[in-house]
């Protein structure tokens, strides 16, 4: 080993350091960020490395300085600004288009390594295998997230898309791509085998991802991350690096493990959301209150304004509808109002409200609510029945008191107690069923209130009846 | 076996294991932070695209080089901001709360 080596890789060893140290300090909210820091410094550590190491060997051609510093430039300028730029609710298609590339780039080194040996040369297994894992695995995330992206930012529908003889077709792209292992393990080299696998897996990624509903994407895109990880540390074995391995083996379990815990706090099982045509993510953008049932009781913003302005304490649950919606400047508005005025207002935030686990706290974070007034699950719950107006905008299964019974696809669910409120008060766009696809008889209950309305503008009425009553 | 496959393997499965036990049960709060900056960490990839862009030397692999460093820059650079900026928003709470404390 050169003195070059014995430092770089001493360096990478550094870098590997902050990597699981980094992953550790993100459990808690005290030292998330410094956790991230400390991954970051790592990953400085070994770009730097890496930087003096083809300085120092100079194999590197002028023209290759020129194509590498242009990528790494524009890949720098656009991730940085699409960081900077992106509102908090669009964060989790912008987190899943990230991984997409970097499953991409994974791919591309290995289908780089093995067209580098050039055609008819005779492989190993070391280092055909790695090759062909890389490319799979690379190629699946690229395309699987970018349709993630695609459901979460409404490029895509989001309800599941399936057509007949989906079954085979499936089969089919299986059979291919153990084919082109055969055919790269086995076989002399040739483009075709390497083309070969990188479409099919392509096309795998589209087939797994487009018959997800976009109300479990979430889960997809964890999932999806933990496979670039893998794809990485393939890549590692491929050029022999071993940070990569390290690092990239580190995501794949850890985010193996992110996957089951989300896929647990959204009651479902990570099997049952690949089978897919679950869950439309849009439900709520069904037909208005045409389809209304007869026993719900209807209100109205100038009602709502004045039940609140005359109570002692309001309590906010809010969901999906709210995200999608992006009224959470709004909702803030609203609370500052109350509270400014001496009435007790907190938020009551299931974890998983909004598009994502935990996505709920950041969104409302983002308009400085502040976090005393954030009351996770265990304690909103013995607030419910102390509070006068319960203000429930756009979320639905997560206040359905059907959990509380056997027998249905929410039994057993943690839910937000808002029935034990004195009043409820329900902003929705219609009647239409949440995620699980199950009425809600929260809805009618007798102390119960619906306001049928977008999320953002319903909140700007009741914003307004609510200064006047204010005022008075 | 190589020696030298050999300890990657090594390191591959020790790793593995690694990631396992450190990911213990974590808040729903942080999950999408979390997955976000693991998200980011695989971005070490980009190091592999200096290793590619080194051995290039016709215009395929210059292509390929560029898409490497392009995609993994992305990753790196973009996860790492946004991971930033959300974990950010948990951070300066105490501070504005302390603020809205001095006004009463």
């Amino acid at each position: 080993m050169s003195a070059l080596q014995t430092v770089s890789s001493l360096i990478y060893l550094v870098s590997a350091v902050c990597y699981v140290l980094g992953v550790h300090l993100m459990r808690s909210p005290k030292t998330a960020r410094k956790g991230n820091g400390l991954s970051a410094v790592g990953m400085f550590l070994a770009v730097i490395t890496i930087i003096v190491n083809v300085i120092i060997e100079k194999r590197i051609t002028p023209t290759g300085w020129i194509v590498l510093i242009l990528g790494l430039a524009f890949g720098i300028g656009y991730g940085v600004i699409k960081a900077r730029k992106v509102p908090m609710t669009d964060v989790p298609q912008l987190v899943s288009l990230f991984n997409a590339v970097g499953g991409g780039a994974a791919a591309v080194i290995g289908i780089f390594d093995y067209l580098l040996k050039g055609d008819g040369a005779s492989l190993n297994l070391a280092f055909s295998l790695p090759v062909w894992l890389d490319v799979i695995i690379g190629g699946i995330t690229f395309s699987g997230s970018l349709i993630a992206t695609g459901k979460l930012s409404g490029h895509v529908p989001g309800k599941p898309i399936t057509f007949p003889g989906a079954r085979l077709v499936n089969i089919v792209v299986v059979i291919a791509i153990l084919a082109s292992a055969w055919l790269m393990m086995g076989m002399e080299t040739n483009v075709w085998y390497v083309v070969l696998a990188l479409a099919m897996s392509l096309i795998f990624g589209l087939l797994m991802t487009l018959p997800i509903g976009g109300a479990d994407m979430p889960v997809v895109v964890s999932l999806l991350n933990a496979f670039t990880g893998l794809a990485v540390a393939f890549a590692g074995f491929v050029i022999n690096n071993q940070v990569l391995i390290i690092a990239g083996a580190l995501v794949g379990a850890s985010g193996t493990i992110l996957t089951l815990q989300m896929a647990e706090a959204m009651n479902r099982s990570v099997a049952n959301i690949l089978a897919g045509g679950f869950g439309t993510g849009d439900s709520d953008s069904g037909s208005a209150a045409a389809d209304v049932p007869v026993d719900v009781k209807e209100t109205s913003a100038d009602d709502i304004g004045l039940q609140l302005a005359y109570a002692h304490s309001v309590m906010i649950v809010p969901g999906y509808g709210l995200a999608a919606a992006q009224a959470q400047h709004e909702v803030a508005e609203l609370a500052k109002l109350l509270g400014d005025a001496g009435i007790n207002v907190n938020y009551a935030i299931h974890p998983v409200a909004g598009r994502m686990p935990g996505h709920m706290n950041v969104l409302l974070a983002d308009v400085n609510v502040p976090y005393d007034q954030m009351k996770q699950l265990d304690d909103a719950n013995p607030m419910f029945e102390s509070t006068d107006v319960s203000l429930v905008i756009g979320a639905n299964d997560v206040t359905n008191p059907l959990a509380r019974e056997k027998g249905n696809e929410i039994s057993g669910m943690p839910i937000l107690d808002v029935d034990k409120s004195k009043s409820v008060v329900v902003i929705k766009r219609s009647m239409s069923t949440g995620y699980a696809g199950i009425q809600n008889p929260l809805f009618s209950a007798d102390n119960t209130q619906m306001f049928f309305s977008d999320a953002k503008k319903g909140l700007q009425d009741i914003v307004a009846s609510t200064k006047q009553y204010l005022d008075d | 076996m190589s020696e030298e496959l050999f300890s990657n393997l090594a390191i591959f499965v020790l790793s593995l294991l690694v990631g396992f036990e450190v990911m213990s049960k974590i808040p729903a709060t942080l999950q999408t932070p979390m997955m976000s900056g693991a998200n980011a960490i695989h971005g070490v990839v980009v190091v592999g695209a200096f290793v590619i862009a080194a051995e290039a030397n016709n215009w395929l692999f210059y292509c390929l080089a560029f898409f490497g460093a392009f995609f993994a820059a992305v990753n790196v650079a973009g996860g790492y901001t946004v991971t930033d900026r959300m974990l950010g928003m948990f951070d300066r709470k105490p501070a504005a709360k302390a603020k809205e404390d001095d006004h009463k």
